[in-house]
This record gives C-alpha cells, structure tokens and sequence, in this order.
C-alpha cells in the first residue's frame, strides 16, 4: 500500500509544486498575456494534483484529504521530482522547464488512462486534454526563444544547460515503480523515455538549441531527498495553514 | 416532494458563473439525474481540472434543487469519460455566439501522444461581424478555458472557447 500510495504521490506532488512555482509569476510575468499564460496553466496543475491528491487521502484511509495532504506535509515526506521544485529563474528557465515537464506529463498521462486503478484512469485521461495544451504552448515558446534573439537564445540555452540533468530522476526507476507495473497501477516511468525524447529532442533542434551530454547525475526528489529549495517553497505555501490551523476561505 | 421534471428545470436554470446566458446543462456538465422521493442526485463532470467555478456551480446546483422541493441533494463527482466541449449543446452554441463568444470547434479526439501542430491558427468568426480575419492574441482569455482573440475586420476584442 505504501508503495502504491508513494507512486501516486510522486505524480500529485511534481504536479502541486509546479503548479505553485507557476503561480509564482502572478502579477510578475513580462507581458500581460504570458502572466495570464502561466498562471492559467497553474491554475490546470493544482486542479490535476486536487483529483489526485483526493484519491491518495481516499486510498490512503488515515483522515487526511487534499488539503491535509498539500499543507500539513513536511518536506522529507513530499514525492515530487527535484526539477520541478527549482527555483524559476528567468522565464527562459520557467518555460524550458514547465515545458520539459508537460511532454513527461503527456506521455506519463497516456499510460496512466489505462491504469487498474479506473479513478487513476479517469484523471489520467482528463489531464491528458490540458497537458497537451500546455506542452503546445511551452514548445512554441521554447522554439521562439530560442531561434529568436542572441539574447533570448544565450538564455534559452543556458535554461536547457541547467535544467537537462534534472530530467534523468524522470526516467530511473525503483522498487516503486516494479510494484506499480506488478498491480497494473502504471508505467515504470523510464519506459517513457523514448516517446519523451522523440516529442522535446525535435523541438530544441527546431530551436537551435542543444542538448549537454549526459552525467552521471540524479536528483532523488522522488524519493523524498530534496534540494534546499522546496523547504522555502512549502514554508511559503503552507504558512497560513500552519499559522492558522483549520483555516477555510 | 419534488418531480424528476421540476428538479431538471431547476437545472436549467443553475448558470455557469463565468458564462451566464448558458446553464449547466447547456455545458454538459450534468450526466445524470436521479430523483428518489425527496433526495435529488446529480451526476457532474469538470470541464478542466482547475476550473474555479465548479464549487460555485455545485453550490448553484444544491440551491437550485432546494428550492425546488428537493429535501436532500447529492453530488457526485463523475470524471470519465472525460468532459468534451464536443457535450456543448447545438443551441447553446448559438447562445454563445450571441453572448459575444466565439463557440469552439470541433474537438479532434486525443490520438495517443500525437504531438500537437505548433504555430497554426485556427480562425473562428468574429461573434460580432462574422468576418474569418480573426487572429489569436493570447493562449488564454478570460478564463483557462478561452483564447483571446481579435478582429482584423471590425478591430473588437473577444473570446474563444478553446475545443477540449
């Protein structure tokens, strides 16, 4: 149960935290139309990390719902994958990295509408709709930006130079996984590697951006070792609830 | 007491927030309904994840069915299959228009993990003139689930439900 739980959990949570990363921009983004842009797409990941959210406190049966679960957390016990809960930097690095995240969600959201799990299934197919249109939107961005200007290129670059290596946590596997794949759950996650790298690798190409090689390097997010970051990020996302427990709007 | 035909009037008449001239079955948001004596249950569907106007519009929908006679109103939440503006009803769209919204096309069925076509418009009519020289100023509009828009013709402003 825990496994399955910890499966489902690293999917809500890198869906919660982006989404609070995006609504960072609020009122902040460089035109009018692109604050509108991020924080609607936001607006879409806190909806998808709610459905799931409540499933997990529904599976979970220990009295914990959405809200329990997203603002009474600490930090070591949050799933999500270390990219996500990186600071946003320029809007270059803000949509290189909400855009390498939405194609994993595309591909992660098919395999998942054929879950065991027919509520799993049921948001899996649902979010599909909206990720699509936010990997469309990133990618269009990712190509302006970086067949564009020196500038936005230099940029763009240096978002993709920062932010690649935190794609591999998205694609290595544990016993979390092989317990998800026995149950019927869903897909081990690097088994959507290569539909991942056939949608983005065509889109930074057509951008004129490249890709740095390989290392070594894992971030371990999803098994609840974060950076220094998502501590700042859930002091300021779950300080009213902890200053005032119980609080409802 | 109360009729299974007073409680889906009292349906027609729960707006959606955001789009008022239309209902919430306009929308396809109700798929079910079930009266038992005095109990209503009513079988919704999301239209996107996030949209802030579901709570208000079960609120809408527990007030609505109240007043009508019903003495206990259940919610359920259905998610699949999932909600299609495709559920949008042909008169609504008409509605739409008049409203001032450009109603959305056809939604093409999700194959797999085609990737999406980058850097193609569609051209809806503009709701005010009718014109086709209409270009897309902005992903979202309003809401998440609209696009702003503008005419080249008449120069006016205005919103696309995006096909989902």
């Amino acid at each position: 149960m825990r496994s399955e739980l910890d499966y489902l959990l690293r999917i809500a949570d890198s869906t919660l935290i982006l989404g609070q990363r995006l609504s960072e921009w609020c009122g902040h983004a460089p035109a009018l139309e692109e604050d509108l842009a991020l924080t609607n797409v936001a607006l879409d990941l806190i909806g998808q990390a709610r459905l799931l959210l409540t499933h997990i406190g529904t599976l979970e049966d220990a009295g914990r719902d959405e809200d329990r679960l997203a603002f009474l957390r600490t930090q070591d016990e949050f799933r999500n994958v270390t990219l996500v809960e990186l600071p946003n930097g320029d809007f270059a690095q803000t949509i290189v990295r909400a855009g390498l995240f939405a194609a994993f969600q595309c591909e992660l959201w098919h395999a998942l509408a054929s879950s065991s799990d027919t509520q799993c299934a049921a948001i899996a197919a649902k979010s599909l709709k909206e990720s699509r249109y936010h990997w469309r939107q990133t990618s269009e961005w990712i190509i302006r930006l970086g067949d564009g200007t020196d500038e936005s290129h230099a940029r763009a670059q240096a978002a993709v130079d920062k932010l690649w290596p935190y794609a591999a946590e998205l694609f290595t596997d544990d016993e979390v996984d092989r317990e998800a794949v026995a149950r019927g759950l869903g897909p081990a996650w690097s088994t959507l590697e290569s539909a991942w790298s056939a949608a983005v690798l065509p889109v930074i190409e057509e951008a004129t951006l490249s890709v740095p090689a390989k290392t070594p390097f894992r971030s371990r997010g999803k098994q609840g070792v974060h950076s220094e970051h998502l501590g700042h990020l859930l002091s300021e996302m779950q300080y009213l609830q902890r200053a005032y427990p119980g609080a409802t709007w | 007491m109360v009729t299974r035909e007073q409680a889906w009037q009292a349906l027609e008449g729960v707006p959606d927030p955001e789009i008022p001239v239309l209902s919430v079955c306009d929308l396809g948001i109700v798929r079910e309904l079930r009266v038992e004596d005095d109990a209503a249950t009513v079988v919704i569907t999301p239209t996107y994840s996030g949209c802030p106007a579901t709570e208000m519009i079960e609120t809408g929908i527990r007030q609505a069915l109240a007043s009508a006679g019903a003495a206990q109103v259940n919610i359920e939440q259905r998610l699949a299959p999932p909600w299609s503006t495709d559920w949008i009803a042909p008169a609504a769209l008409e509605k739409l228009q008049a409203f001032g919204i450009a109603p959305p096309g056809p939604a093409r069925s999700v194959g797999g993990s085609a990737q999406p076509i980058r850097f193609v418009q569609t051209h809806p009519p503009c709701p005010r003139c009718g014109s086709r020289r209409t270009v897309r100023l902005a992903e979202f509009g309003s809401t998440a689930c609209k696009a702003l828009y503008r005419c080249s013709e008449c120069a006016e402003p205005f919103d696309y439900f995006k096909p989902i």
